[in-house]
């Protein structure tokens, strides 16, 4: 039987380091190669020996596909290209392609120059893993090889992050990466088309999450900033240089300008301006809003917002700060952050999901006194966590009911949850197992390392004669009858690799084969004091009143005739009475041969 | 277990499949064309193509394919406003004292709709263009319409809007967004400058045909319609369902349509028609050149049956890449004069090109303080939309966007102020525009648009020229309501779609069975009657046609794709015919819906529920639907008496007739013949026997 079968590098019951495997028709494909940013260890990668234990991967992957550019979905890529060996197709959509090498480079820095890691891919290796891409849009059906085709669909989330559709033949997996269902001030929604894939390979991030309106939250963390700022504190909101950025630039952009504020709003790294001219060039991938606008206003050029120098930190007075990263593990967000985190005037709001192990996670968990190391950092020791922390999810994944949604809209057969924790994902997997959609559904959450196998029940595709299907279609009309369905018949030709059903007519014609006649002949002996012909016409009568749906004729040169069978009566001289019945009937009917000798056995109704 | 197979779900159905229910009007509407399709051909066609332009650069063809009307691009022929007189933006003392026309013998005085001008007669009204047959066919029979590019949509609201249409239309989001900027514009033109009434005695049969030349000659006048509204626009456009390169998109289950690249204009697209057995490859305005847009796919366009092929250049006679260098040469000498070029073109398209061309030109001919003007009321949103579409564009430019940087340099002119826009010559332009200098202003016919104020203000000095870069209209008809001009003119139409070396090249590879192309394709242009190399020879030669034709395609279709579910495909028993060959005999049950096709397997009858009649269901007459195989092969002689042996039946006789054996089983006294084609039982009162020696024959033949 065939079978489909998933096997998480990471990402299972794990956030963090998105890597899974699939294998599908013969084919095997690499869904996100991501790192991990809880450690800093061998568990910052997956562990590639899974497929491999020496030599590339090369010939074991038939392709790579990275669902969008935040690093725990494409950070371990060029070491797995470039380090652990991969010469294969990379797909990407364009704006990934775009941010993907710069946040690469951005993670390689950090690691490198400033916590002094050896070991590590470097620059040069950036690029070469960037010549592996290939770039695809939106929808674009690519055939990666004459069976494989791969399709994207818009994910929202962040700038190009797509769902990506796997087909071989009848079967298909879908793989949404991180994707949300509801637009935001910069992005649209996800969306696919009824595709039925076998699996669904869906990120549970928020499984058990049900969000409030985006409106409430957007008002509260105005409300949040203002308060702070209006108290002379300072706000520091950790971010990722594209993505949730944008969208909160947009909304204290606006407010800014709304409620005519002075303070200062400053966006750290030179990535600020970069970034939001790819928002300008993508445009098309934004929400229909801004795109239908950005002629008379685009939306990312800010007036209020302007570039952050590391020395304004310690300049007195409120401000706002986005500072990268955005989960407070490394780099500028933490360094400001170890400066504000002493004042209780000051600010901390976390807009999005932080893994375990960072800083972040940490703080979230309430946690009041951090113990700092790392030979970049000014303060060593212990530093009190004195500043107000607030969370409010700003980043865009898909809550339970977005899930749910995304169900519905692709009508999976089968469910398989990664990128979310275990115990939340136990809980939604309950949920989809009970919930009634087109048909049930049975949902996988596997570990890291753990194969989950889905038997698939792919159709044969054939090709029919168009003569025998216009002829079957002309006498069975379109649908089959519930009570009476119609049998066809026809020839399975197998030859070269194609499959034709044809008539059996038409299957001698075309092999070149003779027909062979079966024929059956029999003699019933009866006692029946008539004439011969009236005897035949005795006959006649009764199969008529037996045989209801069969045609039945009576032929005058004294023959009965019931489909093709011919029956003759016939009688010597010296036993008038004694009347033999031949039945002739060849192997086509067989059956109602064989019934009408024996039903003749039993003789006549007198 | 699961409960739901894909068989039992009856739930309802998906967008598509509700689409794909035929509405009864459609039914009708078939119905009636078909009856008038007899009028050209009693064969009965698989496939037709129907033609409602001759213009092979403006194509509109409806596609008939399996159960599907598809039509293919809807051209707008603009040329017919050449017989209109220009719409000026500023009231022009000259076009307005024109004298009306009257017949020599003054027997017809149509002084109020046309006015003689420069030595020829024009229409004074609003211009109108020349639309699509719609008569041809019932237009609300599509079902979907295909665009190749933003210059072959420019009739859309025409056939979308008040003919019934219901369907849906398939462009690029680039085509999209800049068709809807060409329509905008051309309804801005037409609408900033109303006419209070519309010319139409002329168009009188009997009138007409005493008019001096070529409004004499006009065909289809009376089918000619004056410019949509911007609501006819909004409306039309609500309908375009944007599709990607190397989308396939399923039509009702039956046909796959698939756009390709065209490198021709951003976003522009040939596409794949296509089922499982036959493809229509369709193209349309293509390129081979490197300008901005993503090159021309064609492999893709391999092993069609069909390849229908309009949209090669215009000016097969013109090198685009000379015709730039003389664009560049004149526009300098010119400048240099102290004298302004104007350079009448649509608002997207080449001009990308020119002012590429022109940013590395300007500097290095010294000559960069001069100002560019594009002046149309969508120059800014043409300018802005060419820097989002990097998915589009060719290599070099989407490269830069990973940088990121603009794709095109005139994001650059813009920033320097050596390219300025301006929605029309009112406003702000009149104010800052500074001579010399070069502007870049629609509409290319001359005959509406900011240029004809141009027109009226550079013509009289000999020190302007005009540069004509457009290949759409004859720049001397163009000119004619302007003459005498005292204002330079040069003619540098660039034209990057394919020529016929291009096109022979291309078609070699391809190898389609069949081409179909407009007619003028089939001979050679007819100012250059001894040029055999501008037309297109193929072998077979190629189906022409003009307006109005339809043509059957050939095609035979054979096959039809059928899906075997699971169930059924296990329970077959395939059989070795001869080496590499193998039959299985399939009995099943068909499914149809929405034009696909299943094959499951025969239910198993339900158990008779036990009842009194319990004991007569042996008399119960054979089911009549199980219909046997049919036999192969033969039954040899000597393996078969083995079996007969090796089953108990050892007395048999056996004797030799002409064509082949008579058998008698002594003890059972049945006669066996056995011949090569054919087997004859026979066999009284003992139908165990009979079955049995059935089965001993059916076991040395090949059932199919």
């Amino acid at each position: 039987m065939p079978d489909i079968k998933v096997t998480p590098l990471g990402a299972g019951q794990d956030v963090g380091r998105s890597c899974i495997l699939v294998s599908i028709g013969g084919k095997n494909i690499m869904l996100d190669c991501g790192m991990h940013m809880g450690y800093n260890d061998d568990r910052r990668f997956p562990d590639f020996s899974y497929v491999t234990q020496n030599g590339r991967l090369t010939e074991f992957l038939d392709c790579v596909i990275i669902s969008h550019f935040h690093l725990d979905h494409c950070g371990a890529l060029p070491y797995m290209s470039e380090m652990v060996g991969y010469d294969g197709p990379i797909y990407m959509t364009h704006p990934t392609k775009a941010i993907c090498p710069i946040l690469l480079e951005d993670f390689r820095k950090i690691t490198v120059d400033k916590k002094g890691e050896t070991n590590f891919f470097t620059s040069q290796m950036i690029k070469d893993c960037m010549k592996k891409v290939v770039p695809l849009n939106l929808h674009q059906t690519v055939q990666v090889d004459e069976e494989l085709e791969i399709k994207a669909y818009y994910a929202g989330h962040v700038l190009g992050a797509a769902m990506f559709q796997i087909k071989v033949g009848s079967e298909s997996v879908v793989y949404t990466g991180d994707y949300n269902m509801t637009p935001d001030r910069h992005l649209g929604a996800a969306w696919i088309d009824k595709c039925r894939p076998d699996i669904l390979i869906s990120e549970s991030t928020y499984a058990t999450t049900i969000r409030d309106s985006k409106r409430c939250r957007e008002r509260d963390f105005l409300k949040k900033v203002h308060e702070t700022v209006e108290r002379g504190g300072k706000v520091l909101i950790p971010v990722f240089a594209l993505g949730r950025a944008q969208e909160l630039c947009i909304l204290l952009e606006t407010f800014w300008e709304r409620m005519n504020l002075k303070a200062p709003i400053y966006f750290s790294t030179g990535l600020t301006e970069k970034a939001n001219h790819y928002y300008k060039l993508f445009i098309t991938w934004t929400n229909q809003k801004i795109r239908k606008t950005f002629v008379q206003r685009n939306m990312f050029e800010f007036k209020h917002i302007k570039a952050f120098d590391r020395s304004y930190a310690d300049n007195p007075g409120p401000m706002v700060v986005f500072a990268t990263p955005g989960m407070l593990h490394a780099g500028q967000s933490l360094q400001i952050f170890k400066k504000w985190a002493g004042n209780e005037k000051n600010m901390l709001i976390m807009p999005g999901y932080c893994v375990q192990g960072t800083v972040g996670h940490k703080i979230l968990n309430g946690q009041k006194k951090l113990e700092m190391e790392g030979r970049a950092t000014v303060i060593t020791g212990t530093l009190d966590v004195k500043l107000q922390v607030e969370y409010m999810s700003f980043s865009a994944h898909a809550d339970a009911i977005g899930i749910m949604q995304l169900i519905r809209m692709a009508e999976p057969r089968n469910m398989l949850l990664v990128h979310g924790e275990a115990k939340k994902m136990e809980f939604l997997k309950d949920k989809i197992e009970q919930e009634v959609f087109v048909r049930c559904i049975s949902c996988y959450m596997p570990a890291n390392g753990e194969t989950t196998t889905v038997v698939t029940n792919p159709s044969v595709p054939v090709d029919i004669s168009l003569n025998l299907l216009k002829r079957e279609m002309a006498l069975g009309g379109p649908l089959p009858d519930a009570k009476r369905p119609r049998t066809m018949h026809g020839t399975l030709i197998m030859k070269d690799n194609s499959l034709r059903l044809v008539s059996p007519e038409q299957a001698l014609k075309e092999l070149g084969l003779s027909e062979h006649q079966l024929r059956f002949t029999c003699r019933v002996q009866l006692h029946d004091p008539h004439s011969d012909t009236d005897t035949l016409g005795r006959i006649y009568t009764h199969l008529k009143s037996v045989l209801k749906s069969y045609s039945i004729q009576h032929v005058p040169d004294g023959t009965v005739i019931v489909e093709s069978i011919v029956i003759k009566v016939t009688s010597s001289a010296e036993e008038p009475n004694l009347k033999v019945i031949l039945l002739s009937w060849s192997y086509q009917d067989e059956e109602l041969g064989s019934f009408l000798s024996t039903l003749l056995k039993k003789g006549l109704p007198s | 277990m699961r409960v739901c197979s894909e068989l039992n779900d009856t739930h309802g159905p998906t967008a598509e499949e509700k689409t794909s229910v035929p509405n009864v009007s459609r039914v009708v509407a078939s119905q009636k064309t078909r009856k008038r399709g007899n009028q050209f051909s009693f064969r009965r066609a698989d496939m037709k193509l129907y033609c409602l332009s001759g213009h092979p650069t403006l194509p509109c063809n409806v596609l008939k394919f399996k159960s599907t009307t598809i039509m293919l691009d809807c051209g707008l022929d603009t040329t017919a406003a050449l017989y209109f007189l220009p719409l000026p933006l500023v009231h022009s003392p000259r076009l307005s004292k024109l004298p009306g026309w009257v017949s020599k013998d003054g027997a017809v005085n149509l002084e109020k709709e046309l006015k003689e001008c420069s030595g020829r007669v024009f229409v004074d009204s609003q211009p109108e263009f020349c639309l699509p047959e719609k008569e041809l066919l019932d237009l609300s029979t599509i079902d979907v319409i295909l665009i190749s590019n933003y210059h072959c949509m420019m009739a859309l609201p025409y056939i979308t809007e008040h003919t019934g249409f219901t369907g849906t239309v398939y462009a690029t989001e680039p085509t999209l967004q800049i068709g809807r900027l060409l329509m905008e514009e051309l309804v801005t033109f037409m609408e900033r400058v109303p006419k209070a009434q519309a010319a139409t005695c002329w168009k009188n049969k009997e009138i007409q045909r005493l008019l001096p030349g070529p409004l004499k000659d006009a065909v289809d006048v009376w089918s000619w319609r004056k410019c949509y509204s911007v609501q006819e626009v909004n409306s039309a456009l609500s309908k375009v369902q944007l599709v990607g390169y190397s989308q396939k998109v399923e039509l009702f289950g039956a046909v796959q349509v698939t756009p390709l690249s065209s490198g021709y204009s951003l976003g522009s697209s040939n596409w794949i028609i296509q089922s499982h057995y036959e493809k229509v490859s369709y193209v349309s305005g293509s390129s081979l050149l490197t300008t901005h847009p993503q090159p021309m796919e064609q492999s893709s366009l391999k092993n069609s049956d069909v390849l229908i092929l309009t949209g090669l250049t215009q000016i097969p006679t013109a090198n685009p890449d000379g015709m730039l260098g003389e664009f560049c040469s004149n526009l300098a000498m010119t400048i240099r004069a102290g004298g302004n070029v104007l350079v009448p073109c649509y608002s997207s398209g080449v001009i990308y090109d020119l002012l590429e061309c022109l940013y590395q030109f300007m500097d290095s001919a010294n000559l960069g303080s001069t100002p560019f003007y594009f002046i149309s009321p969508v120059a800014n949103s043409s300018l802005e939309f060419s820097q989002i579409f990097a998915e589009w564009l060719c290599q070099n430019k989407q490269s830069k966007v990973y940088l990121p940087e603009p794709p095109f340099p005139h994001a650059e002119l813009i920033q320097t102020n050596k390219l300025k826009h301006y929605p029309s010559i009112h406003g702000d332009f009149s104010s800052e525009f500074r001579q010399p200098c070069v502007v870049f202003t629609g509409h290319p016919s001359l005959r509406f648009g900011d240029v004809v104020h141009f027109m009226e203000l550079w013509g009289k000095s000999s020190l302007n020229t005009i540069i004509f870069t457009e290949p759409d209209f004859s720049y001397l008809d163009a000119l004619a309501p302007y003459q005498p001009l005292a204002m330079k003119c040069v003619y540098c139409p660039i034209d990057t779609r394919l020529n016929f070396h291009q096109v022979s090249k291309l078609l070699k590879d391809i190898q389609p069975l069949h081409v179909v192309c407009p007619e003028p394709y089939t001979q050679p242009p007819p100012a250059q009657p001894h040029r055999s190399d501008l037309m297109l020879e193929l072998q077979p030669p190629p189906m022409a046609y003009r307006r109005c034709s339809v043509l059957g395609l050939p095609f035979r279709r054979r096959y039809e794709r059928i899906h075997l579910l699971p169930e059924l495909a296990r329970s077959l028993v395939p059989s070795e015919i001869k080496a590499g060959v193998s039959v299985a005999t399939v009995s099943a049950v068909l499914q149809s819906k929405d034009n696909k096709h299943v094959l499951q397997p025969v239910p198993k009858p339900a158990p008779v529920p036990p009842s009194k009649k319990r004991k007569r269901v042996t008399e119960e007459p054979p089911e009549v639907l199980n219909p046997k195989p049919l036999l192969s092969g033969a039954v040899p002689l000597e393996p078969f008496l083995a079996m007969l042996h090796k089953n108990g039946i050892t007395e048999v006789k056996v004797e030799e007739t002409a064509d082949g054996h008579i058998l008698h089983l002594q003890t059972e006294d049945v006669l066996i013949q056995l011949e090569e084609d054919a087997t004859h039982i026979i066999c009284d009162n003992n139908e165990p026997l009979r079955t049995a020696l059935r089965d001993l024959v059916l076991r040395f033949l090949q059932k199919l």
